[in-house]
């Protein structure tokens, strides 16, 4: 438990956060590890968990019905892994695959669902650092849309 | 008049008029990828080597068709053979890309600033491509691989659009083999084959391995990526000062004397293509101009 | 520099003394409703008894009651067409065994002969230098224009009036020539006489005005050309305030005039192709028939045209607001950093020929009034 505690605190996700908060975080914590292939979660299932990735590579993907699955993003070490926790209904938008062999800390967000309503300073410390991931991703997804690299760019 | 040359000076060097393309003959015609591929050149007449600096376009012409810049892909220790890589997309590229080994090119150059890639030295090197815009880094890179000792880490970021359209696979294979060599490879868009990353280069950059403190990075590519790419950059904490862009505009004279390629108060052929970043980060979010 | 003076009637002996050295003589001439450049012949080719009367978007010649030779000003075409032609062959080459060879162009042909150009203005003058300054002193010198700049004559002509649309007093190029002639001239007509007061620039110019009938001019010879040139200065009415000209514009690059303006301008291109400082240029690549010979063309070009600023995936300068403002940009801000010296001499030619009227002074004032 120490270990996780030592990992998390060091994480540049939960800087900032206090000495209560964190220990309340690990308290919701696990490590978990995925081989290469394995799905990590599915399109459409109840989003119970975060991930901090501390190795590997994950895909999060979207199946198309004659191209089969298509990448939408890489995730690496380091990067958190789902959001759909956070959101009303909790369920997965994209699948997520172990490219290799990937190691994680699990976090679960049903639990933490329930501390945020009733700690409304915690729900906003959360919030906060999770707003910051979407915006990065927004920001590269547009980038993407815009097909720089195509031939009418 | 006194401000004008006298007719004495008048006498013009053929072979330096800047204004005249040089025959140059394709040894090799290499393709990289579906629209993109590679000439090899050289020199013909009495002309046997064409050096330049890493970075420098040359103006690429078809006879009778049209002339466009080009930057240099090849490696600058070669001074014998000269390097173009182009993706076949206007009039000129695409009658290019119909010629074969045994044919011939005009070349007018090198023209324009280099990578200040000799200013690197004792820092750590991060290029960061986007496209068809690792070809002008391509000979910037050739230098670092040689010159290996003089310089700290060394890291190639790429972005391109999909697993298909990654130019020099096997150079890149090769360099990433070496243990003093970074290369990350990102693309848009792939199928679930792909086992390497998706996503935009921009998100390379905070886990790519440099001290950014000590690091001078050159980006070329798509005007947006480059810019994006600075910031990012910045935000990692290189100074603006050290970041350098490759800059395109339409060119037709590449001397500095058709107007075409101004930019701000800059002419891209003879001030540019390859500018500081700094230099010019406020005019890259101005509109048009 | 030594001031002459000579009567009216010696003009003729003064075109045929430049003649005479084996100058092709370009002066003023009257040709389609305008007054153009083209080579003359003697003083009868010259626009004796002309006026123009110009202002925004309007030209029109005028007989004048008097014969005065230069009551005119600067017409729809500048002496740029000679030095730096519309349309120019940059070389020729041919297929051959090692490839193709090329015929270069830019070499000067011995013994053809030089311009003399005949009734040259102020502001003229200054766009010439302003193009000297780009074709011959950058760190590539344009061998076409080299060659037809070098060892030409110029005979100025101070401006005895101001035209409706000129601004060279505000642009500091005129309407007095102060330098880069071999002879200018200053044309006096009152009732009692009607003679050129000659100003030498040169030895050359001093050594033509020598082989014909002159005199040394007399105090009040030198103190009328100069009442006449302050009279035209008092009489334009027109003017750019130059002062931190070029930040003004740098710092208004988003201002809501040049989208007025964009709401106005046909990108016709006019007011480039009159400009005499104006240098862009386009090329073209042709072949004959059988794909054996090549040449290149390069032709004026101008930034108002949609393709000029065409990049793989479109035009940079998509919008027409976008191109006004490159231009107007260029010739009081960016040529500034370009060049060292403004890219407008006050000539008014842009103002005349826009087909809408729009005048560059007002643009810039209107810019400067109500900064962003």
């Amino acid at each position: 438990m120490e270990d996780l505690k030592k990992i998390l605190i060091e994480h540049p996700f939960f800087k900032g956060l206090n000495e209560e908060y964190t220990s309340l975080i690990v308290g919701c914590a696990s490590n978990i590890r995925a081989d290469a292939g394995k799905m990590i979660l599915r399109e459409g299932e109840e989003a119970n968990h975060f991930y901090l990735i501390r190795s590997g590579k994950v895909t999060l993907q979207l199946i198309t019905p004659n191209k089969g699955p298509v990448i939408i993003e890489t995730l690496d070490e380091g990067d958190i892994l789902g959001w759909s926790w956070l959101v009303p209904p909790y369920t997965w938008h994209f699948d997520a695959k172990a490219v290799e062999l990937t190691r994680m800390i699990a976090l679960d967000g049903k639990c933490l669902r329930n501390k945020c309503e009733n700690d409304h300073h915690l729900g906003y410390e959360l919030l906060k650092r999770f707003a910051d991931i979407m915006t990065k991703r927004l920001e590269s997804t547009r980038l993407q849309l815009m097909d720089v690299y195509g031939d009418r760019p | 008049m006194a401000t004008a040359p006298d007719l004495q000076s008048l006498k013009v060097d053929y072979k330096r008029n800047p204004m005249l393309p040089w025959p140059f003959q394709i040894r090799r015609v290499k393709r990289e990828t579906e629209d993109t591929f590679t000439v090899e050149l050289e020199p013909q007449g009495d002309l046997e080597e064409f050096p330049f600096l890493p970075g420098q376009f040359n103006m690429v012409y078809v006879f009778g068709v049209g002339e466009i810049p080009i930057s240099i892909s090849g490696d600058p220790a070669n001074t014998r053979i000269l390097i173009h890589t182009t993706r076949a997309v206007g009039t000129v590229t695409k009658a290019m890309d119909k010629m074969r080994r045994g044919d011939i090119l005009g070349i007018r150059g090198p023209f324009g600033t280099p990578w200040p890639i000799n200013q690197a030295g004792g820092k750590d090197v991060v290029f960061v491509a986007g496209g068809i815009g690792l070809a002008p880094l391509r000979p910037a890179l050739y230098e670092v691989v040689t010159h290996r000792e003089k310089y700290g880490k060394v890291v190639l970021l790429y972005g391109t659009r999909t697993p298909n359209d990654v130019l020099f696979r096997q150079e890149l294979e090769h360099w990433r083999a070496r243990f003093d060599l970074e290369i990350y490879v990102t693309v848009d868009r792939a199928m679930s084959g792909w086992r390497g990353n998706v996503g935009v280069v921009t998100n390379l950059i905070s886990r790519a391995p440099f001290d950014p403190r000590n690091t001078m990075a050159f980006v070329c590519g798509p005007e947006v990526m480059m810019r994006f790419t600075s910031m990012e950059l910045h935000k990692r904490g290189v100074d603006n000062e050290h970041i350098f862009v490759s800059m395109e505009r339409n060119m037709k004279c590449a001397i500095g004397l058709c107007g075409h390629c101004q930019f701000g108060s800059f002419f891209v052929c003879k001030d540019g293509p390859v500018f500081r970043y700094s230099q010019i980060k406020d005019m890259l979010v101005k509109w048009e101009i | 520099m030594k001031i002459f003076v000579f009567e009216c009637a010696e003009l003729d002996n003064l075109i045929a003394a430049i003649k005479r050295r084996r100058f092709k003589v370009i002066g003023p001439t009257v040709s389609d409703s305008a007054i153009i450049y083209a080579e003359i012949a003697g003083a009868s080719d010259l626009p004796i008894g002309w006026t123009d009367e110009q202002a925004n978007g309007s030209y029109r010649l005028k007989r004048r009651d008097d014969n005065a030779v230069f009551a005119w000003n600067a017409g729809p075409q500048s002496w740029k067409k000679f030095l730096f032609p519309p349309v120019q062959k940059i070389f020729i080459t041919n297929k051959s065994t090692k490839g193709f060879d090329s015929q270069n162009l830019g070499e000067q042909t011995p013994g053809e002969s030089r311009y003399a150009f005949f009734g040259v203005r102020s502001c003229e003058l200054n766009a010439i230098a302003i193009q000297d300054k780009i074709f011959l002193e950058g760190p590539y010198i344009d061998p076409l224009y080299r060659q037809k700049r070098a060892g030409i004559f110029i005979v100025a002509v101070n401006c005895s009036q101001a035209g409706g649309t000129c601004f060279c007093d505000s642009m500091q190029t005129g309407p007095k020539a102060v330098s880069g002639f071999d002879i200018a001239l200053t044309e006096i007509l009152d009732d009692k006489r009607h003679c050129f007061v000659a100003e030498t620039g040169t030895a050359a110019g001093e050594e033509i005005l020598a082989s014909i009938k002159c005199t040394k001019a007399a105090d009040e010879d030198i103190t009328e050309a100069k009442r006449i040139t302050d009279r035209t200065r008092v009489q334009i009415h027109r003017k750019v305030d130059t002062a931190d000209l070029k930040n003004v514009l740098y710092q208004n690059s988003e201002h809501p005039r040049w989208e007025h303006t964009a709401e106005l301008c046909l990108t016709c291109a006019n007011c480039t192709m009159v400009c005499p400082t104006c240098f862009c240029t386009t090329v073209e690549d042709v072949t004959d028939i059988g794909g054996k010979q090549a040449e290149r063309i390069r032709k004026w070009d101008s930034c108002f045209m949609l393709d000029f600023s065409y990049i793989h995936g479109g035009s940079v300068r998509a919008s027409v607001k976008s191109r006004y403002r490159q231009w107007v940009t260029h010739k009081f801000a960016s040529w500034l950093d370009q060049f060292g010296t403004f890219g407008c001499v006050g000539c008014g030619r842009c103002i005349t020929w826009c087909p809408v009227g729009i005048d560059i002074t007002e643009e810039v004032k209107a810019i400067r009034e109500k900064q962003t």
